[in-house]
């Protein structure tokens, strides 16, 4: 494992349900993530991207294989540890914003740190305010999460990601929700955040022109990996 | 900690008529629990008040003067014959001795030497039997309210006056002022002044009660020293069974509490308190199961959302803390609104002790509304650990969806 590896996996393999109707999705898949990371994760619809990312976001467990990040085994962790290593170090957008509605923009973006505190530190609040600006939502902070357009939940739900600076953030199909113009702009706030915070992202897609706005490609079929520009 | 309490306080918030039901429907509960002591005490008050507030708390008697066995019965059977002894009344000899000990005591509210007799009070044809009870002049409404339920004439028994009840004097068609024959048991005559008539609405003290100074009742018993018996009155009459031990223990007389003659009293208000219970716990149960629904469904409702603070780092503790905050907050603020309005409600009732006859004997200090509180609160906190437990084991990748 070289210094700058993130995230390894081994060999993994997940098979959802038993016997006939077993599905097998992830069939010895092997991945590397290095820090600072700007990759798409490409592949079929069916083919395991999902699975593979609520995998590496350690809120699934791998039927077999080793999960390595920054050093520490993750398969064998127990819950509590994992909700504890998650908040730390991952950080998640979903396709669907996955916002708590009764919520502002502000509050949402600041619960994984606060969560952890125990409160809302003035230091969090002023993070998120940040990263707010950082996103472009500057004049929304206080508004509810349901009032706001989709392609800005997701550019709150990028500042709520990325709030406790982890080193990996996992993003399932987050433009496949907005219009081709918020599709960009979120792309583009992607990109400045990688290359500025040194944040490695793995963004699954079905879009050719979001995977290519990214440096490095990864493809998952028939349950397993390969790098299209290895 | 703090954070959870936000969450928690914003989820209800974020449904105000939903919660607000809830609240109340909580506090309905808590006023039918503070409703119900306040009833069940204040019957309990006004039952024991009208049938004990005009009688001795205890009575202390001359014992028994019974002979007592001196052979051991470890030595073998032994076979006795007691006879009573009838040749001597039984007598307190000793009671100017120890009275002035007793009405030092802490709880004492009034003591009431006695000499008491039976006799007919006699007026033209009408005969008619009557309690005699001599007692100290200023001792007369010592034990019953005498003074305070003379319909006609003075309450004062100085010389040779009486005061009797108003049946009596019905029976007897005699006013105040008219002259009444007492004929005593020992066949003495006296002819007493009425001065007064009292209706205090228990029979037997209306129809045949007559009170007497102590002079004129040693006269009509013939018994120039010593009493029949001593009354006492306590502050609390809940009481009496400690001072009865204790004076036994410090006299060596027997004494006698009230709560002896009126186990029927005793058991019917124990069965009453029960059954007030049973409608408590009933309220209690109802508010429980009322909350656990509600928060079990607001579970369900949030299950994404749950699901999305377990895959922020949000651990299960954390989730079961915001929703068992959610339940202690309604089960307090209901459970204090319920009280405040139980209280504001029950407040207008006069005290048993006032209570009019007929009435609606509501004590409104005796509406346990800590109690109530605290019960209420605990409740809702054991009904939202279920609801709680199951929005902590939600699986964030269920909702989350590919
Ligand atoms: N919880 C589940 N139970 C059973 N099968 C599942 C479950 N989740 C996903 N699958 C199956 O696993 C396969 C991969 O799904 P997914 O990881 O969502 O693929 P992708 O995100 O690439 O579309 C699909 O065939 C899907 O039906
Ligand atoms: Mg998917």
């Amino acid at each position: 494992m070289s210094s700058s590896s993130l995230v390894s996996v081994n060999d993994l393999i997940k098979t959802y349900g038993e016997g006939d109707t077993a599905t097998h999705v992830l069939k010895g898949l092997n991945l590397d993530l290095e820090r600072g990371d700007l990759s798409a994760l490409l592949g079929p619809s069916g083919s395991g991207k999902s699975t593979l990312l609520t995998i590496l976001g350690t809120l699934m467990k791998p039927t077999s294989g080793r999960h390595e990040m920054l050093g520490e085994d993750l398969t064998s962790a127990d819950d509590a540890e994992l909700t504890e290593f998650r908040n730390r170090h991952i950080g998640f957008v979903f396709q669907f914003h996955h916002l708590l509605p009764d919520f502002t923009a502000l509050e949402n973006v600041v619960f994984p740190t606060a969560v952890h505190a125990g409160r809302e530190t003035r230091a969090a609040r002023e993070r998120g305010r940040e990263l707010l600006n950082r996103v472009g939502l500057g004049e929304r902070m206080d508004y509810l999460a349901t009032q706001l357009s989709g392609g800005q939940k997701q550019r709150v739900a990028i500042a709520r990601a990325l709030i406790n600076r982890p080193e990996l953030v996992l993003a399932d199909e987050p433009t496949g929700n907005l219009d081709r113009e918020s599709a960009e702009q979120v792309m583009e706030l992607i990109g400045e955040i990688n290359r500025e915070e040194q944040t490695s992202f793995l963004i699954s897609t079905h879009d050719e022109k979001i995977a290519a706005s990214c440096r490095r490609q990864v493809l998952v079929r028939d349950g397993e990996t390969a790098d299209m520009n290895a | 900690m703090r954070y959870g309490l936000k969450i928690a306080f914003r989820y209800l918030t974020a449904n105000k008529a939903q919660t607000g039901l809830l609240i109340t429907g909580v506090a309905v509960g808590v006023f039918v629990f503070i409703f119900m002591s306040a009833l069940i005490g204040g019957l309990a008050v006004y039952l024991v008040q009208s049938t004990v507030g005009n009688v001795s708390h205890v009575t202390v008697e001359a014992p028994s003067r019974e002979a007592s066995l001196l052979v051991s019965e470890a030595d073998g059977d032994v076979l006795v014959v007691t006879q009573a002894a009838t040749n001597q009344r039984e007598l307190l000899r000793t009671a100017d001795a120890f009275l002035p000990l007793i009405d030092t005591w802490e709880g004492i509210a009034a003591t009431s030497r006695q000499v008491v007799g039976n006799g007919l009070a006699v007026r033209g044809q009408v005969r008619a039997p009557v309690s005699v009870t001599g007692v100290d002049l200023d001792k007369l409404s010592a034990i019953a309210d005498i003074a305070g339920s003379i319909t006609s004439g003075d309450a004062d028994v100085s010389g040779m006056k009486v005061v009797i009840g108003s049946s009596l004097a019905e029976d007897l068609s005699i006013r105040v002022g008219q002259v009444l024959r007492l004929q005593s048991d020992r066949d003495i005559d006296l002819g007493l002044m009425v001065s007064g008539i009292f209706e205090i609405g228990v029979e037997a003290l209306d129809r045949r009660a007559a009170f007497v100074s102590l002079a004129t009742a040693r006269t009509l018993f013939e018994l120039p020293q010593g009493v029949s018996r001593i009354e006492i009155k306590l502050e609390d009459l809940n009481q009496a069974e400690q001072f009865a031990r204790r004076i036994e223990a410090e006299t060596g007389l027997a004494a006698t509490p009230w709560t002896e003659g009126n186990a029927q009293l005793l058991s019917g208000l124990r069965a009453q308190a029960n059954s007030g219970n049973l409608i408590k716990a009933f309220a209690l149960i109802t508010i429980v199961i009322g909350v656990a629904s509600a928060l079990l469904l607001s579970t369900y409702r949030r299950r994404p959302e749950i699901g999305i603070m377990r895959a922020m780092g949000a651990s299960r503790g954390f989730v079961v803390l915001v929703f068992v905050t959610q339940g202690a907050l309604i089960g307090l603020l209901g459970g204090m609104i319920g009280a405040a309005i139980g209280f504001a409600a029950l407040s207008p009732f006069p005290l048993p002790e006032n209570a009019e006859p007929g009435g609606f004997p509501i004590d409104v200090r005796q509406g346990a509304y800590g109690l109530a509180i605290s019960l209420t609160a605990l409740g809702a906190i054991l009904a939202s650990i279920l609801p709680a437990r199951s929005a902590s084991r939600v699986d964030p990748v269920s909702v989350i969806g590919q």
